[in-house]
């Protein structure tokens, strides 16, 4: 690791609390799957974390993601609280969205997360949505839009690349290409080599950046974010990552090779990074055991919360379908 | 008569069309190798190859566009959209393209194409944007047919009749009930559309449900055996719908209850309620009762999905609601 001034090895030693906290809130939701503690279906994003943690570090609490089906990283990222999101994988009262939503639509518009979404390929319109509504009220927010390699064949992904190119929209569209979509491989989805050819389409700033490294995340969306909050409009951030779990828990992969599985994980996002600061010396290896034991503690807390929340009352479940009784 | 799986049972059918017609052909996203989400097309990658078997990226409106524009052109194609909230990307290729075009054409030409979607889901706690029953969105457009598989019998022999049908339809299976066994003949058979089935004789109450529900109404008539005798019947298909089927059991028991899962308010339940209505007016002694989802989608929770999604206790509930009974 080259020389880092003391703000940027904070940011990287929080980055890495917040890294470790993701892939522990993750890594125990598939065991609790795998249990059959938590009803529905659940898509891990354990690999991707240092795409999740360096984008959103790149932005403010006031500004805004849309996310996907594999949201719970975004989630955390953005701020949400652990103990409410297993709630709502519970699907108790308590959790985001009162039980309503679960793993694949958690949403807290509050914290500015607009909602991971079961609906491939949705986000990006609601970004340019967001973008429109920054636009029109003149402020100074930016809307992060995360959504997969497979995303990138549908067709309101690319309507919304184009609008917000139009309108100039302060939204950071970034792909997430960790290799699949579902069983099929990106490059037998796609007829493009190299999803940043996608920005010269539409004329926007496009790059690929290593999506294994929180560092290289973090630098390409800050440029992009300080480029839209400064009318400049939006951009494309492709972010080369890989899932290590299957496309949902209980997926037999078949699809893939384990030789392949251990490539990506040689580059862990998390383990290279312990790794660089404890060689530059900026962490101890007892600093970073603390860190884990810390996020172990945190998701024990947020499972027994969860745990120990109630069912939501079966009335509930026709509430909130309007917002006003007419 | 073989026991068999509907998923086995819509495979076979499937292949049985691949290999009978050139012209047929599969097309959607991940239907190949991986054999489909629900694995309906396993092995048919294998036995057709990839030209019969068509993968696609996650491209809704392109599968359904290109699959009215293969239509046209002489190909027969059979397009998985993964589920029918998925439709929704694809919505306006059947209301603006598919369904139109024998019409605005001139009448000359025809669009043969099958879409095979998944109702229902509640049962595996799905949520909103992977849980509905959309069969009432398509039965308004004008030029589809619609198809609403329930038993492996009836989802070979209508999923066969589909495909050799020249006009674009919407074929409906049910995520619960892919792995229901059934009986299925040996030989190859087709079932006309249009066609209900009573699937079970009665004389007090009709029950006319669909999918799922069509299960939980025979669980329901078997409970109440003795006490009230329901006839139970299926419409499989709700476009053509065989309201002189339907009618006849309501004049002979002159109760009826529509079960369904989709949502009540302008739905398929208050259609075929109407239609039955005109056709057996006289006959009836009680008005006709609906069983549905209320205007709300579909929550994550069990006790709410519970709440929200019809089973054998709402038609239990709606039966002994029927005055004079
Ligand atoms: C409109 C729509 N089509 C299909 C699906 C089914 N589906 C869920 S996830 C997924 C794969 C998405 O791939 P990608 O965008 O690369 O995201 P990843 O799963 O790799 O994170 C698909 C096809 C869906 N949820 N929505």
């Amino acid at each position: 690791m080259p020389d880092v001034g003391a703000a940027q090895s904070d940011r990287l030693v929080e980055q890495l609390r917040e890294m470790i906290l993701i892939r522990e809130f993750e890594s125990r939701v598939g065991t609790l799957f795998e249990n059959n503690e938590l009803p529905g279906f659940v898509h891990l994003s354990i690999g991707q974390e240092a795409v999740a943690t360096g984008a959103c570090s790149a932005i403010e609490a006031d500004d805004y993601i849309t996310s996907t089906h594999r949201g719970h990283g975004h989630s955390i990222a953005k701020g949400l609280d652990p103990d409410r999101m297993m709630a709502e994988l519970f699907g108790k009262a308590n959790g985001y969205c009162g039980g309503k939503s679960g793993s694949m639509h958690i949403a807290d518009v509050d914290s500015g997360m607009l909602g991971a979404n079961g609906i491939v390929g949705a986000g990006p319109a609601l970004a340019a949505g967001a973008g429109l509504s920054i636009s029109r009220s003149g402020a100074d927010r930016v809307c992060l839009s995360f959504f997969g390699d497979g995303a990138m064949a549908e067709g309101p992904v690319h309507e919304s690349m184009n609008l917000a190119g139009v309108r100039d929209l302060p939204v950071v569209f970034i792909c997430e290409n960790n290799q699949y979509g579902e069983m099929t491989p990106a490059e037998d989805q796609h007829h493009v080599d190299g999803f940043e050819a996608r920005g010269d389409v539409y004329d926007m700033p496009a790059e690929t950046v290593d999506g294994m490294s929180v560092q290289d995340v973090y630098d390409a969306t800050s440029t992009a974010v300080e480029r839209a909050r400064n009318g400049g409009g939006p951009s494309l951030i492709v972010c080369e990552t890989y899932r290590y779990r299957g496309h949902y828990e209980g997926d037999p992969t078949t699809y893939r090779t384990d030789d392949e599985v251990d490539e990506w994980q040689e580059r862990d996002p998390i383990d290279t990074l312990e790794t660089s600061l404890v060689d530059a010396g900026l962490l101890e290896e007892s600093a970073i055991e603390a860190m884990h034991a810390e996020a172990s503690e945190r998701i024990d807390e947020a499972v027994a919360f969860a745990r120990t929340s109630d069912l939501p009352d079966a009335e509930t479940a026709f509430l909130d379908v309007y917002t006003e009784e007419l | 008569m073989d026991e068999q799986s509907a998923r086995g049972a819509i495979n076979d059918a499937l292949a049985e069309e691949l290999d009978r017609d050139e012209s047929v052909y599969l097309i959607g996203q991940d239907i190949g190798k991986p054999g489909g989400s629900f694995g309906i097309t396993r092995g048919l990658h294998e036995e057709f190859g990839g030209d019969r078997v068509v993968d696609t990226p996650i491209s809704e409106a392109a599968i359904v566009g290109s699959s009215a524009g293969a239509g046209l052109t002489g190909s027969r194609p059979v397009a998985e959209i993964m589920y029918a909230d998925f439709m929704g990307l694809a919505a306006d290729q059947v209301m603006n393209q598919a369904g139109l075009f024998k019409y605005m054409f001139g009448g000359d030409v025809s669009v043969p194409m099958t879409i095979r979607t998944v109702n229902g889901g509640s049962g595996f706690n799905a949520a909103a944007q992977h849980s509905k029953s959309l069969h009432g969105l398509f039965m308004h457009m004008p030029g589809v047919r619609v198809v609403l598989a329930t038993t492996p019998y009836d989802s070979k022999g209508l999923l066969k009749s589909a495909i050799r049908s020249d006009d674009p339809v919407l074929f409906f299976e049910h995520m619960e009930l892919y792995n229901r066994e059934g009986e299925v003949p040996d030989s190859s058979y087709t079932l006309p559309l249009g066609e209900a089935a009573i699937e079970r004789e009665g004389d007090d109450v009709t029950v006319i449900a669909t999918q799922k529900l069509v299960y939980d109404a025979l669980d329901v008539a078997a409970s109440l055996e003795g006490e009230i005798s329901v006839e139970v019947v299926n419409p499989r298909t709700v476009k053509p719908l065989d309201v002189e089927t339907l009618a006849e059991s309501a004049r002979k028991t002159g109760r009826v209850v529509v079960a369904d899962e989709s949502v009540i308010q302008n739905g398929p339940g208050a259609y075929i309620a109407k239609r039955i209505e005109s056709e057996a007016f006289y006959h009836l002694e009680a008005p006709i009762e609906v069983v549905g989802v209320d205007d709300t989608p579909i929550p994550f929770s069990p006790p709410l999905a519970d709440a929200v999604v019809p089973d054998g206790d709402d038609i239990e509930t709606a039966i002994r609601s029927l005055p004079r009974l």
